[in-house]
C-alpha cells in the first residue's frame, strides 16, 4: 500500500508506575515498549497477541486514552496533523471526534437507562456537533440505517436487543461523530459465530463505504485473517512481527507467530496432535526476562537470545520481524 | 466399551415471571465410558442447562418433564438420577460419579480459601480418605496436570494463579475424586490459544488414563474437531444433529450445522466470505412452532417446517439429523 499513514506510532512506550520504590528509580511496568507502527489510511489493520501482550494498551495510546511515556503517536488525516503527546485541550477535543473506540462487551458498554437514540446521540451532544435536536435526530437515523439498525427501534432500551444488535448500536455510537480512525477492541469476541460473521461483514462494509481506517484488536487469528489487510503480532509489550495478512499467514517468520498459528484448533479431526505446542505461559510484565522476551518459551532460543533483545528488521516487502534467527529458521 | 449414561426425553422448563419457558425440549443421547461427546450450540441453545440436568443442578424453579429419564450406569448398578430427592442422595452423583468444570476458573474457586483446602474438602466429602491422605492425593493431582511446584501451589489462593494455571487446578480438583463422567462447560473459552492447546492436550491424556466419559460443551467447532469422538448439535433447546465428529464436520446434514460451519472463519481459505446465519436466535418465550430453526433456515422444505416438529432421520450409519429434508414421507402423514 503506497498510501500515506493516517496514524503512526514512533518508538512508543507506555509505562505504568508501581507502588513502592522510595529509594532509587521509580518502579514501573512496561505495558508497551518501543513500538513503531504505521497504519495506512483506509486499511484494516489487525493487532493480535495473547492476554497481557499490551495490544489493548497500544490501541488506547493511539486514542490518547493511555499515557504516552516515551515516543509519540502522529495523526494526519489531511485536515489536521496532531502529535498526540503534545495535544492541547481544544485539539484533544477535536481528536476525540476523529478517533473512536468500539468496545468488546456489548452488554456492558451500553447504559441500560438510556434509549438507543440517546446512546447514539450522546457523542454528538457532548461534542456539540449538531445545532438542533432535529439535526441530531437526522444524524442518528442516518447512522442507524447505515449500521442496519431498525430505525423504528430507536426509542427502545438496550435490554430489548440481542448481542449482535447491541454491538451494532455500539458501532453506530462510535461512528456518529464522523471519525476517520476506529479502534475495535475485541469487538466480536463476545458474539456467537453466526452473529460474529454478520458484525464483521458490517464493519468491512462500513469501512469501505466511509473510507475509515481500523485498528482491529483481536486474539482470534482466524477472524483477523478474514478481515484485515495488515497484521501486527505483539508479545509482552513488543511488536514481534508485522506483515500484510497474506504474507503473515503463508510465511510467518517469528517463532511466536508460528506457534500461535499452529495452536488454532483445526476443523479437520485428522489433524489431531499435529499442532506445534508452546510450553509455559506469557511471563509477567512485572518481571520480564532479559534479551528476547519470547526466549523463555521459544523452541529455537540460543544463548544470544537470552542477552540480546532483537529489534524489528525487514524480512521482505512490508514484512518486519524481531528475531535473531529468522533467516536461518526460514531456510 | 460399556454404557455410562443414558438420557431419554429430557425436557426442562423454568417457571419465570414471564411464564413457563422451555429450556430443553425432548433431548435424548447416550455416552460410553471413555468417550468424548461435544455438545455444540450458540448461547441460549440450552447446552449448559442440559449438562447441569445430569446432576439436577438447576435452580428451584426448574420443572422436569414427566418422561425425563436419566440413567447413570455405575459399578454397583444403574442409578435413576431423576428419582434422587435430596442433597444427601445426590452426593453419589454430584462430585462423586460426575464432576463439573466451569468456564470461568476465577469464579469457580472461593477467593478466600486456599486451592489446597478446597481440594481436600471435596475429597473428604466424597471419599474415605483421611486428611493427610487427601492432601497427598491433591498434590499428586496438581502435579499430574502439569502444575510446577505443586506443594507450594497447594497453599496458594486462586488470585495467585494465572488463568491457565487456575483451569489446570480446576481440572485437578474435578478429577481427584475419580469421576466416571466429567462435564466440561466451555473449559477453554477464557484461555489464550496457546494455553487452550495445552489444556486440550491435558484433557485428552487424562481421558485415556482414567477411562472416563467427557461431555465437552463449547461453541468452538475447532475445539470439538480436535477433542470429541462424537458431536451433538443443539438449537433452542432441541437436539438437531448427532453423529461422529468426522461425519458431522465433513458432511453436516442439518441446515443449522451447515450455517454454523459457513459462518466460521478458518485459516484454510482466508478469502472465503463469512456467511452469517440470518436473524437472531428467537427468545425462548417465543419458540417457533414446528422445527425450531424454521425462522432462520435457508433450506425450508415446505409448510411442514413450521407445522410439524421433525423427527430424527438417519442420513448415514450413526449420523442423524432432525430435519424434514430427510423425511422419506416428506413430512406428511
Amino acid at each position: 500500500m503506497t498510501q500515506k499513514p493516517l496514524i503512526t506510532a514512533q518508538h512508543l512506550s507506555v509505562h505504568y508506575p508501581l507502588r513502592g520504590g522510595l529509594i532509587g528509580p521509580k518502579p514501573y511496568v512496561a505495558a508497551v515498549e518501543n513500538v513503531t507502527i504505521e497504519i495506512a489510511a483506509g486499511s484494516f489493520f489487525g493487532l493480535v497477541g495473547e492476554s497481557g501482550s499490551g495490544k489493548t494498551t497500544l490501541g488506547r495510546a493511539m486514542l490518547r486514552a493511555a499515557p504516552i511515556t516515551k515516543g509519540d503517536v502522529l495523526f494526519d488525516d489531511g485536515e489536521v496533523e496532531y502529535s498526540l503527546k503534545n495535544l492541547g485541550k481544544k485539539e484533544l477535543k477535536d481528536y476525540r471526534k476523529r478517533a473512536q473506540l468500539i468496545f468488546q462487551d456489548p452488554y456492558a458498554a451500553l447504559s441500560p437507562r438510556m434509549t438507543v437514540r440517546d446512546i447514539i446521540a450522546e457523542p454528538l451532544e457532548v461534542m456539540g456537533l449538531t445545532k438542533s435536536r432535529a439535526e441530531t435526530d437526522e444524524r442518528v437515523r442516518e447512522i442507524a440505517a447505515k449500521c442496519r439498525l431498525n430505525v423504528e427501534h430507536l426509542r427502545r432500551f438496550p435490554h430489548a436487543f440481542s448481542g449482535g444488535q447491541r454491538q451494532r448500536i455500539s458501532i453506530a455510537r462510535a461512528l456518529v461523530s464522523g471519525p476517520k480512525f476506529i479502534v475495535a477492541d475485541e469487538s466480536v469476541a463476545a458474539l456467537d459465530v453466526s452473529i460474529q460473521a454478520d458484525v464483521l461483514n458490517l464493519l468491512k462494509a462500513i469501512q469501505q463505504e466511509m473510507g475509515l481506517t481500523f485498528l482491529f484488536i483481536s486474539h482470534d487469528l482466524s477472524v483477523v485473517a478474514h478481515v484485515c489487510d495488515h497484521v501486527a503480532v505483539m508479545y509482552l509489550g513488543r511488536l514481534v512481527e508485522t506483515a500484510p495478512t497474506r504474507t503473515l499467514f503463508s510465511a510467518p517468520r517469528h517463532p511466536y507467530t508460528k506457534a500461535l498459528l499452529s495452536a488454532i484448533p483445526s476443523l479437520d479431526p485428522d489433524d489431531r496432535g499435529k499442532a506445534q505446542k508452546l510450553e509455559g505461559e506469557i511471563p509477567s510484565p512485572l518481571n520480564p526476562p532479559p534479551g528476547c522476551k519470547f526466549q523463555t518459551r521459544c523452541p529455537n532460543a540460543i544463548d544470544r537470545c537470552r542477552v540480546d533483545e532483537p529489534i524489528l528488521e525487514s524480512a521482505g516487502d512490508e514484512h518486519n520481524v524481531a528475531c535473531h534467527r529468522w533467516k536461518e529458521l526460514a531456510l | 466399551m460399556s454404557r455410562l449414561i443414558d438420557v431419554e426425553n429430557l425436557t426442562l422448563q423454568f417457571d419465570t415471571d414471564e411464564g413457563r419457558i422451555t429450556a430443553v425440549d425432548d433431548v435424548s443421547f447416550s455416552l460410553e465410558a471413555g468417550e468424548v461427546m461435544g455438545l455444540v450450540g450458540e448461547s441460549g441453545s440450552g447446552k449448559s442447562v442440559t449438562a447441569k440436568s445430569l446432576m439436577k443442578l438447576n435452580p428451584g424453579n426448574a420443572v422436569y418433564g414427566p418422561d425425563t429419564k436419566i440413567t447413570l450406569h455405575l459399578d454397583d448398578g444403574p442409578v435413576d438420577v431423576m428419582a434422587l430427592q435430596n442433597d444427601r442422595e445426590m452426593k453419589i452423583v454430584r462430585g462423586g460419579a460426575i464432576s463439573l468444570i466451569f468456564q470461568e476458573p476465577m469464579a469457580s474457586f472461593a477467593p478466600a480459601i486456599s486451592i489446597g483446602d478446597q481440594m481436600v474438602e471435596q475429597l473428604l466429602i466424597h471419599t474415605s480418605f483421611s486428611k493427610p491422605q487427601a492432601k497427598e492425593v491433591s498434590i499428586e493431582m496438581l502435579d499430574r496436570v502439569g502444575i510446577s511446584d505443586p506443594s507450594t501451589r497447594f497453599g496458594q489462593y486462586a488470585f495467585e494463579l494465572s488463568g491457565g494455571m487456575r483451569q489446570r487446578a480446576m481440572i485437578a480438583m474435578a478429577l481427584s475424586t475419580k469421576p466416571k463422567l466429567l462435564i466440561a462447560d466451555e473449559p477453554t473459552t477464557a484461555l489464550d490459544v496457546t494455553i487452550q492447546a495445552q489444556v486440550i492436550d491435558l484433557m485428552k491424556d487424562l481421558v485415556s488414563e482414567f477411562g472416563m466419559g467427557i461431555i465437552f460443551i463449547t461453541h468452538d467447532l475447532g475445539v470439538i474437531a480436535q477433542t470429541a469422538d462424537k458431536v451433538a448439535v443443539m438449537y433452542l433447546g432441541r437436539l438437531v444433529e448427532q453423529g461422529t465428529v468426522r461425519d458431522v464436520i465433513r458432511r453436516p446434514a442439518h441446515p443449522y450445522t451447515r450455517g454454523l460451519l459457513a459462518a466460521l472463519p478458518t485459516l484454510d481459505d482466508i478469502d472465503a466470505p463469512l456467511t452469517p446465519i440470518p436473524g437472531d436466535i428467537p427468545s425462548p418465550l417465543e419458540r417457533p412452532p414446528g422445527c425450531v430453526y424454521n425462522t432462520r433456515c435457508q433450506e425450508v422444505v415446505g409448510p411442514q417446517c413450521s407445522a410439524k416438529v421433525p423427527a430424527f432421520f438417519e442420513v448415514e450409519t450413526g449420523h442423524a439429523a432432525a430435519c424434514h429434508l430427510y423425511d422419506p414421507a416428506g413430512g406428511f402423514e
